[in-house]
């Protein structure tokens, strides 16, 4: 029973942090300019095709596959940005929110065109290591810290440099960052890039271990509203903590009772914080 | 040259004098489907219509059905893409009777798209061949028009009981880990019966949601000492699964899943699917089903060869058929074969010939039942396949169960 | 000026009224079958519109309340064997009651956080109804179809079908067309607007939003029952399919929102739309991409949607589209 729940609670927290990187990107784009990006989960599984092509059509190392990944990644959020969203930023929040959803179904319609919706594999494996009851396989715990290397770098960016501290100003005050000479448009398509680079990057990694389709961001898509929530939604870092939160919990509740509720416990959980603690567990007041 | 250009003006002119009474009684059959091109189910569903598009092109080819009055039936196919969604099959259905004049109908890929289908089908009183949907529940709803192609999903993985048996009598323990879908449920609520009336205990008995691309939650509540492992659903979650087994290098007896180990693509797992015991409908390798089995059994024996069949896929479609695929070609098939015994394409008529027919064919024997759960198959059996490697290390799918199909003796899946 | 005294009131009731009633009397099986899926799509984004066009609350989980109200009323049809009218309305009610609980707890959310609220019920739902036994849980629930016999076989039991939800079709439409001619409609747009300064102007805003989210709720749960029944069965992954969910939004949006025959338009229209793509050869591999191109341009140009432009392009047309 120990040895369960200890194996148990190690894979939930290691993929935990994978879940963290890929709600950062959602959580970032909210935070600078409070829309939530539904084609989220579309733009996870062009990373894992990204990674997937060139790993099968030029043999690059999935992970050194990361970079042209994050390049690709911070394209993709421009060119949505530029075409889908900067036009509908200051309407409703109902016209982003389907302005990002109908680049979802271009992405999801194209990638179902192009690559059908039959499962797809990276087959790479830098096998398992075993300690006590606990047998993890590496392509995880390198998953793991990727997923942390990259917030590091992200929390660099955004407080020690200058697009990284425009882009602060420009999630606080809009207005008074434009009268301070930041060009706002150019930050918030920025943002929105670093988003989906984030997204993409964790797509990268997903799919080192996992199959996957061109369906498969939705879930991982689910999963980051969660987090943000859990975290705070609209502080990236806050969504390390809540991917590390979620992750111990999907560890922690199949030990109790059958896996197939834990979605049930998870999206309860959720709509439970957004009412008595909208800011988030992690959230300051 | 002009001669040669005559002639063939002569000829032809004959021929349409000799052909006209002829030609005037050929009349078009249409089957209709819809298909999941689109959406989660597309891989499974293409083979199936492949299969079905090489039955109607062979048969064309070979001249059609010729009923006794002299009319010659000729085929032809009216589907529409259903994206692997419930919403639109009834409405898609409705269309392809009255329509587009459908005079037969096959059925969607898996089991709840198929369970729509069946409703409008018996309503608008049609029958339905149903391929690739294994779910025993449809046949409990009282339907006389459903006719089902697969082995029923009740009897998927009972054959790997008997096979573990053989393998270990001592194995007792057993993890049941399926996919929370119609068809997964329906195999294991009745691989637990017999399983228990075995005298095995389950040790775990656990559903996952369709989609699950994370099965660490499943695989760390597997108890030590589990002898063997059984489950699985469609083909994306099952390869996942089974890929997971490996990295977490769980030990068992036996590793039994469902739809993905008989998909050549299941190969792509590499050490992962080294193994595998998966339930078939129908393999290349299980050349048993031939004239002299027929003969045996004191059966007919229907339509091509294995070796012709799993040819003349090869050559259209460039790729190894799967059981999908043979499902498909094997619904038209059938349907052809009910007609001609008709004599009719009335569907009572038709209906009576289905009802009758007992037969052998290169996928197998089918046998409808006729009396409570009308039209379940009870004449198919399940093949049970194994992924191994060869002398040379090379991952092959062989047959390990039932003992007629053999082409390698079972091994443990990892003891150590 | 009361609301059934201007032309616009009864333009879209009328519409749809002779719509169903042309095809009861054609009796063509096939043209049911169209309008059933339409008529289903013109009552789920009417209802969601008197959340989302009147009150300015975006959801997500309008199909929380067609699956979980659907649910019931299949199961109080199939396991209890009520008749197919008491079992829809015993869906409806448990939908409207249902929509009561849940927004007194989540109509306190403003903005994305009450969106992203919807997205978690729904989820959290259908995790729940597929672990849950008395509904049959991840196989669901069927009707025998010796069951159709009641209703004089399985054509007329279609046609009875049909005919019921033309009435709820009608029903939303006129509950829809009342609201927004009624002084409770106009709190709800004030509260659109701007909810704090409507609250100072004297609408009790928490009441207002519940009720709209009930009578929004309610309808779907009819809907859905009858849905399930045609079908003969029903499974959690049809249920709730989150994308349902969205294409309201989208016929909505289409349509033109806070209007009652925007939503029903854009719900013909879209679904006629995909309806073409789907069995057009042409575009059938792309039409899913198609589909998301248009919703793009729509939200990006025309966002007052097609009523909405109109109105806004001829001045003349305001009487006459409401």
């Amino acid at each position: 029973m120990f040895g369960q729940l200890l194996s148990s609670l190690a894979d939930g927290l290691l993929l935990g942090f994978v879940y963290g990187l890929a709600a950062m990107g959602l959580s970032l784009i909210w935070g600078v300019m409070t829309v939530i990006n539904l084609a989220h989960g579309p733009v996870i599984a062009l990373g894992m095709f990204t990674a997937y092509l060139l790993f099968t059509q030029a043999g690059v190392n999935p992970y050194l596959a990361l970079l042209p990944v994050a390049v690709l990644g911070m394209a993709l959020g421009l060119v949505i940005y530029g075409a889908a969203v900067h036009r509908v930023l200051n309407a409703p929040h109902l016209s982003t929110l389907l302005a990002t959803f109908a680049v979802n179904m271009i992405i999801i319609g194209v990638g179902t065109a192009v690559f059908t919706t039959s499962p797809h594999n990276i087959d790479f494996s830098l096998g398992s290591f075993s300690l006590g009851p606990l047998t993890v396989p590496f392509t995880r715990v390198v998953a793991a810290f990727a997923a942390l290397a990259a917030t590091a770098l992200l929390y660099l960016f955004l407080y020690f440099t200058r697009p990284g501290k425009a882009i602060r100003a420009v999630a606080n005050n809009r207005m008074a960052a434009e009268l301070m000479g930041i060009s706002s448009t150019t930050m918030l398509a920025l943002s929105f890039g670093l988003g989906t680079l984030l997204a993409c990057l964790a797509g990268g990694l997903i799919a080192t271990f996992f199959p996957f389709t061109i369906l498969s961001g939705g879930p991982y898509e689910l999963k980051s509203f969660v987090i943000c929530v859990l975290g705070g939604l609209g502080n990236p870092l806050g969504a390390l903590l809540g991917g590390l939160l979620l992750g111990g919990l999907e560890g922690l509740v199949p030990a109790f009772m059958p896996v197939s509720w834990v979605p049930v416990v998870e999206f309860g959980l959720f709509v439970l914080v957004l009412l008595l603690r909208p800011q988030g567990l992690l959230g300051a007041k | 040259m002009r001669r040669l250009l005559y002639l063939i003006g002569a000829l032809a002119v004959a021929g349409l004098l000799a052909g006209a009474p002829a030609s005037a009684a050929t009349k078009n059959v249409v089957i209709g489907f819809t298909a999941s091109q689109t959406g989660k189910l597309n891989v499974e569903a293409i083979r199936q219509i492949n299969g079905l598009n090489l039955w109607i092109e062979q048969v064309n080819e070979a001249g059609g059905v010729k009923l006794p009055d002299g009319t010659v039936l000729k085929f032809q196919a009216k589907f529409y893409d259903d994206e692997s969604k419930k919403e639109r099959v009834q409405e898609l259905y409705t269309k392809l009777i009255n329509q587009d004049k459908a005079d037969f109908l096959i059925s969607p890929y898996s089991s709840g798209l198929a369970d729509a289908a069946a409703v409008i089908a018996q309503q608008y009183n049609k029958i339905l061949i149903s391929a690739g949907a294994a779910s025993d529940s449809t046949y409990k709803k009282g339907y006389t028009l459903i006719f089902q192609v697969y082995t029923p999903a009740s009897r998927y993985l009972t054959g790997a009981l008997d096979l573990l048996a053989k393998m270990d009598p001592a194995a007792k323990k057993l993890a049941v880990i399926h996919e929370k879908d119609k068809f997964s449920t329906d195999v294991v609520e009745a691989l637990k019966k017999y399983a228990e009336g075995k005298g095995y205990q389950v040790a775990l008995y656990e559903g996952y949601e369709p989609g699950t691309t994370d099965f660490a939650p499943f695989i760390n509540k597997i108890p030590a000492g589990t002898d063997a492992i059984l489950g699985g659903g469609h083909f994306a979650d099952t390869s996942t699964f089974a890929k997971q087994l490996h990295e977490k290098g769980v030990k068992a007896k036996m590793v039994a899943l469902l739809v993905a180990p008989p998909e050549p693509k299941f190969a792509e797992l590499g050490e992962a699917a080294v193994g595998v015991i998966g339930p078939s409908q129908w393999e290349p390798l299980a050349t048993t089903y031939n004239q002299e089995t027929a003969q045996k059994l004191n059966l007919p024996f229907v339509g091509p060869s294995v070796a012709q069949f799993t040819q003349a896929y090869q050559t259209k479609y460039k790729e190894v058929p799967s059981y999908h695929s043979a499902g498909g070609y094997v619904a038209g098939l059938l349907l052809g074969e009910a007609i001609r015994q008709a004599g009719s394409t009335d569907t009572a008529k038709v209906k009576e010939a289905l009802d009758k027919m007992d037969l052998l064919t290169f996928y197998g024997r089918i046998k409808f039942d006729t009396a409570k759960e009308h039209g379940l198959q009870i004449g198919h059996e399940m093949i049970y396949t194994q992924w191994q490697k060869d002398a040379q290390g090379k991952l092959v799918n062989q047959l390990v169960w039932p003992e007629a199909f053999k082409t390698a003796d079972v091994q443990p899946y990892r003891v150590k | 000026m009361r609301p059934w005294a201007r032309l616009g009131f009864w333009l879209p009731l009328g519409a749809v009224f002779v719509w169903g009633l042309v095809v009861l009397l054609l009796r063509e099986d096939t043209l049911r079958e169209t309008t059933f899926t339409l008529m289903m799509f013109v009552g789920m984004a009417s209802s969601l519109n008197i959340l989302l066009g009147y009150t300015g609350y975006v959801s997500f989980g309008h199909i929380v309340f067609f699956g979980l109200g659907g649910y019931f009323g299949f199961y109080l049809l199939s396991q209890q064997g009520l008749w197919l009218l008491p079992a829809a309305v015993g869906g409806g009610i448990l939908s409207g009651v249902l929509a009561g609980l849940l927004g007194l707890a989540v109509l306190r959310l403003r903005g994305a956080y009450f969106a992203l609220a919807t997205i978690g019920i729904n989820e959290a739902a259908r995790a729940f109804v597929s672990n849950f036994g008395p509904f049959g849980g991840a196989t669901g629930l069927f009707v025998n179809f010796q069951a159709y016999q009641a209703y004089g076989g399985a054509g007329p039991a279609l046609w009875t079908t049909f005919m019921y939800l033309w009435l709820v079709t009608l029903a939303v439409l006129l509950v829809s067309a009342l609201v927004q001619g009624s002084r409770f409609g106009l709190g709800l747009m004030a509260i659109r607007e701007d909810e704090d300064a409507a609250m100072v102007m004297g609408v009790a805003a928490p009441r207002a939003k519940t009720i709209a989210f009930m009578l929004s709720a309610f309808f779907p749960g009819i809907i859905g029952t009858l849905y399930f029944f045609k079908n003969g069965n029903v499974e959690p992954g049809d249920a709730f399919q989150l994308h349902m969910s969205i294409e309201a939004l989208v016929m909505i949006m289409l349509g033109g929102q806070g209007t009652v025959v925007g939503p029903a338009l854009g719900a013909v229209v879209y679904q006629g739309l995909r309806g073409y793509l789907l069995t057009s050869p042409l575009f059938k591999s792309l039409h899913l991409a198609m589909a998301g191109l248009f919703l793009l341009l729509i939200v990006l140009f025309v966002p007052a949607g097609a009523v909405g432009w109109l109105r806004h392009r001829f001045p003349r047309l305001r009487k006459v589209l409401t």
